[in-house]
């Protein structure tokens, strides 16, 4: 039993619901009570989809489960295919439907469907969200791949591009991005699964010369299949950040023989010239925290670190399936990876970091508004308005511009960074204002101001706790105040650091100082 | 239909409670009784609920709550794991480790509820063992209580009400020679309650107390002498819990709209014995201030037609206050669960060619709902954004779960709630 306040991910049939309303004409019916429809508004609501997803519920009740629930599911299958005609249909169980073992799978053959019916089996009690979208994709793909007819004799180079969902952050405009880039190569794209592909488009997945997997938590199975069983190539870079995406093409270009040298050549991003254009010489080791999914977590760990010239602090994952992987990138800068899905030990860590931005999913978001540290969101899960009206990849050239954008928004700008340090005592510059381009003021320190009074002590305390014996005396008190509060913490926890080492019973003005020689980068 | 032995008030011409009902079973879109965790966690203020459940419920709860996310919640989930399951590890030790991590890391909570959802109550997990075990352990310190929210048992608001009910059994007990008292029953928010508490004051009932209060330790006495008035309809076990400690309950309709608001404060003030020249001059000007603010919104909503979903088991009575305030006509109303002796008064003052439903078979509503063109429809987050596509005006019910809708003061916020989904539709010109 684990307990849990916010979860990353969710239940693994949300992520077949993922796979589910991502294509056109493939139907859900799903074993599960009533309550297990609230994922509807997930699609309906946070990412504003038009339609209700393709799922029909079985909503078994208390008393049904004396009687038969399996006839419950039947009609269901069989109401479902008749009301929405779909050209296939997935079947399974949530968790309440997994404990009461009707065998959807078993019971939709004897219903001889006129449509083929995909069996799920979906363990809610050991997987996830991502493990079960990625499953999912891979039973359709293998179903109804072979189904389809072999490729004819065909002159130009295509792939399919594979892995985006609905509920995908970011997935809609990465689809655009990218397309559009394999084109600029002479590359044409034969399928897009599963987002907006019909079934009889998997039937054509086997046409394509290779694969191009964009979120491997998804389609890293489904291609790895796929290459066994038609010797269809995979991609193995994502492409976020420019280095990424130059990468990539490489990649492409050798999977082809295509020659990518004159679109390697006018890759066409503005963040490196931003990046190093004098204004962003303040971003310079900016301490950023990162966290999220691995695919994300892993690329704006690049970006970060060698586009934006920020110094990784700390990242880690909530993908265990992928923590190896997380592991050797936060290796590579020389930090631990932390894998988790225990929201509390990320905010433990962060707090222990203090880092000066932290990039992360929708509860660092919440997270570092309460320590008061910016945040960008850079990973699923997200909320609503993580899905832009604008166009706003995360991938390719564009993507690249994005994320630059991404980044440095929730930051003081250069200028205003030195002001805010010179000019402490200037009564607009007072803690709970933040970058002045913020008008929400919302990244000022909250102590206090946290759910009408309940405030989070933690924050505070875990200073005072380890400097029970040290003492500050008011001149050094008054002087860290003049500290911008956004590195407060970090000067505060050194100085007591630094003091212990020596064995000092008493912060001075002096300490202060020294410590700050001691620690300088 | 049995309610005739009740002896019900009908109305002659209005219509009746012995009323056909639609009755459905198929895909219920509504959320399970978990639900009712998100006001009653911030209700109760030194209360925490603990899940006892799967991943799923752990993300309804997330999902259902993304807005309030920023403070840490006082509710949390206890996922229940396959080594749990497969019987390699102990489910009730596992608990209460979970329980002391939990109590040890928020000691200022000073009543814990075990709630349980589906996969507990497949796996029979007994929460109610668990509580008293529990409940030895940390006493005096944390009083541990258990109720079910699952969705194979409770829709949406049945939640509160399977929670208050699983209170009132450790309610302290009033001596038999206690003055006669008034029990308001059901959660309302903290601005509500303190105007019906002026309200009651005022009209002379000065023994009133509040059911749930807003601290553990501050749990209204009951006994043979309380009269209960439920604030909300939804409450079918508490009423029974409470009637089972001798407790009285006062027939009632629900206190929404001006005229819904009168007449609920009358079900007390004449159970209290109030003269009836008091309780006029007592509601006389909150009411007329009530009835001028729905007013304000009659032209805009009269004659539409209305269409609900079954959501909060609040439908009837909304649908009775927008008929009878605002000249609205209700074409369906559909509720999860009809009890119709805790909604007889308000089943009475609904027209006779309103169809009543019960349960949900949301495909074929759907189609019912398309071919009677509503103006507005009410429903559930899943339904309203497709439903908007399709042209239909809605409105989300969950936002009446979550507004202070209640009493005089709140009768035109109320009615304004349902007039802006209109007016943005007649404003907007892209
Ligand atoms: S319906 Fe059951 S399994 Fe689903 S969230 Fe509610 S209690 Fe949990
Ligand atoms: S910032 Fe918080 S409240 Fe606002 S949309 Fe995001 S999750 Fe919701």
């Amino acid at each position: 039993m684990q307990l849990t306040l916010w979860t990353y991910e969710g239940p693994p049939h949300v992520g077949a619901m993922r796979i589910a309303t991502a294509m056109t004409d493939l139907h859900y019916v799903l074993h599960a009570p009533q309550g297990d429809t609230y994922a509807d508004l997930l699609f309906t609501m946070i990412e504003r989809r038009k339609k209700r997803p393709p799922v029909t519920y079985t909503t078994f009740q208390a008393r049904d489960l004396g009687a038969d629930t399996s006839q419950l599911f039947m009609d269901a299958a069989r109401d479902a295919q008749e009301r929405f005609n779909p050209a296939a249909m997935i079947v399974g169980a949530s968790c309440t439907g997994e404990l009461i073992q009707d065998d959807p799978g078993g019971l939709s053959k004897t219903l001889g469907l006129p449509v083929p019916v995909i069996p799920l089996e979906l363990p809610s009690y050991s997987k996830k969200e991502n493990w079960g979208a990625s499953e999912t994709f891979y039973q359709i793909v293998r179903h109804l791949a072979p189904l389809g007819p072999e490729a004819s004799e065909r002159t130009d180079i295509s792939c399919n591009i594979l892995g985006p969902t609905a509920l995908g952050f970011r997935h809609r405009d990465d689809v655009t991005e990218i397309k559009r880039l394999l084109e600029s190569l002479g590359i044409s794209v034969n399928v897009v699964a599963p987002l907006d592909a019909s079934v009889h488009d998997l039937l054509r997945l086997r046409h394509a010369e290779f694969n191009v997997v964009l979120y491997p938590e998804i389609a890293a199975t489904a291609a790895a299949w796929l290459k066994r069983t038609f010797r269809q190539p995979f991609t193995t870079i994502v492409p976020i950040g420019v280095g990424a995406t130059r990468d990539f093409i490489r990649e492409i270009a050798e999977i082809t023989g295509r020659d990518a040298d004159t679109l390697l050549e006018q890759s066409e991003s503005r963040l490196p010239w931003y990046s190093r254009s004098i204004d962003s010489t303040y971003l310079t080791n900016k301490r950023v925290f990162l966290f999220g999914d691995a695919t994300h977590v892993i690329a704006l760990a690049r970006v970060a670190e060698k586009e934006m010239g920020f110094k990784v602090v700390g990242m880690g994952t909530y993908t265990r399936e992928r923590a190896r992987d997380v592991r050797d990138a936060a290796e590579s800068y020389g930090v631990e990876a932390l894998i988790t899905d225990d929201y509390l030990e990320v905010e433990r860590l962060v707090q222990e970091l203090q880092p000066e931005m932290v990039l992360g999913t929708q509860m660092e978001r919440h997270m570092a508004k309460r320590l008061g540290i910016p945040c960008a969101v850079i990973s699923a899960p997200v909320h609503v308005q993580d899905y832009p009206a604008r166009y706003s990849p995360l991938m390719g050239f564009e993507g690249a511009n994005v994320l630059f954008d991404t980044l440095v928004h929730p930051l003081t700008m250069g200028l205003e960074e030195h002001l805010l340090q010179m000019f402490r005592d200037d009564f607009e510059f007072n803690d709970a204002a933040g970058p002045s381009h913020l008008s929400h003021g919302g990244h000022g320190p909250v102590k206090g101001q946290v759910d009408g009074g309940e405030a989070e002590p933690e924050q505070a305390q875990s200073f005072e706790n380890n400097s029970n014996s040290i003492v500050w005396l008011d001149e050094a008190e008054r002087e860290l105040k003049k500290v911008p509060f956004f590195v407060r913490g970090k000067a505060r926890r050194n100085t007591e650091k630094f003091a212990a080492e020596l064995g000092l019973a008493e912060i001075s003005m002096e300490t202060l100082y020294e410590a700050k020689s001691h620690f300088s980068r | 239909m049995s309610v005739a032995s009740e002896k019900l008030m009908v109305s002659a011409g209005q219509g009746c409670v012995d009323r056909p009902v639609l009755k459905q079973r198929g895909q219920q879109e509504v959320f399970c009784g978990l639900t009712g965790i998100m006001w009653l966690h911030r209700k109760i203020q030194d209360a925490f609920f603990l899940i006892v459940g799967s991943r799923t419920c752990a993300h309804l709860m997330q999902s259902a709550a993304g807005v309030m996310i920023f403070a840490e919640p006082r509710f949390g989930t206890a996922i229940m794991e396959e080594r749990d399951l497969a019987g390699l590890a102990d489910m009730n030790e596992e608990l209460d480790t979970v329980v002391d991590r939990l109590l040890e890391r928020r000691p200022e909570i000073r009543l814990l509820f075990l709630v349980g959802s589906c996969p507990s109550e497949v796996i029979k997990l007994d929460l109610s063992r668990a509580a008293q075990r529990l409940s030895q352990r940390h006493s005096p310190q944390v009083r541990i209580l258990n109720y079910s929210g699952s969705g194979i048992e409770t829709t949406f608001t049945q939640g509160e009400d399977a929670c208050l009910a699983s209170l009132v059994p450790s309610l302290p007990s009033e001596p038999d020679n206690a003055p006669k008292s008034l029990l308001v029953v059901g959660a309302l928010a903290d601005v509500v309650e303190d105007q019906f508490a002026r309200l009651f004051e005022q009209l002379g009932i000065t023994h009133t107390r509040f059911l749930p209060a807003r601290l553990a330790d501050d749990m209204p006495p009951v006994g043979a002498n309380t009269h209960f008035l439920l604030a909300q309809p939804f409450l079918t076990d508490t009423a029974r819990a409470l009637e089972a400690r001798g407790a009285r309950y006062i027939q009632s309709g629900f206190p929404l709209g001006a005229e819904g608001t009168t007449e609920w404060l009358r079900a007390a003030a004449s159970c209290f014995g109030v003269p009836d020249a008091k309780f006029e001059e007592v509601v006389s000007a909150p009411r007329t201030r009530a009835r001028r603010a729905v007013q304000q919104y009659e032209e805009r909503l009269s004659a539409k037609k209305l269409f609900f979903f079954p959501d909060s088991q609040l439908e009837i009575p909304l649908a009775r206050f927008l008929g009878q305030e605002l000249g609205m006509q209700t074409l369906e109303v559909g509720t999860p669960y009809l009890n119709k002796r805790l909604m007889a008064a308000e089943l009475s003052q609904l027209p006779d060619d309103v169809v009543v439903s019960e349960g949900q078979d949301v495909d074929k509503q759907l189609d019912r709902c398309r071919d009677a063109q509503p103006d507005i429809v009410v429903c559930g987050l899943g339904l309203a954004n497709p439903l908007e596509v399709e042209g239909i005006t809605t409105k989300w019910s969950i936002e009446l779960v979550f507004t202070p809708i209640q009493g005089f003061e709140q009768a035109g916020d109320l009615a304004e709630l349902f007039a802006r989904p209109l007016n943005r539709r007649t404003r907007l010109e892209v």
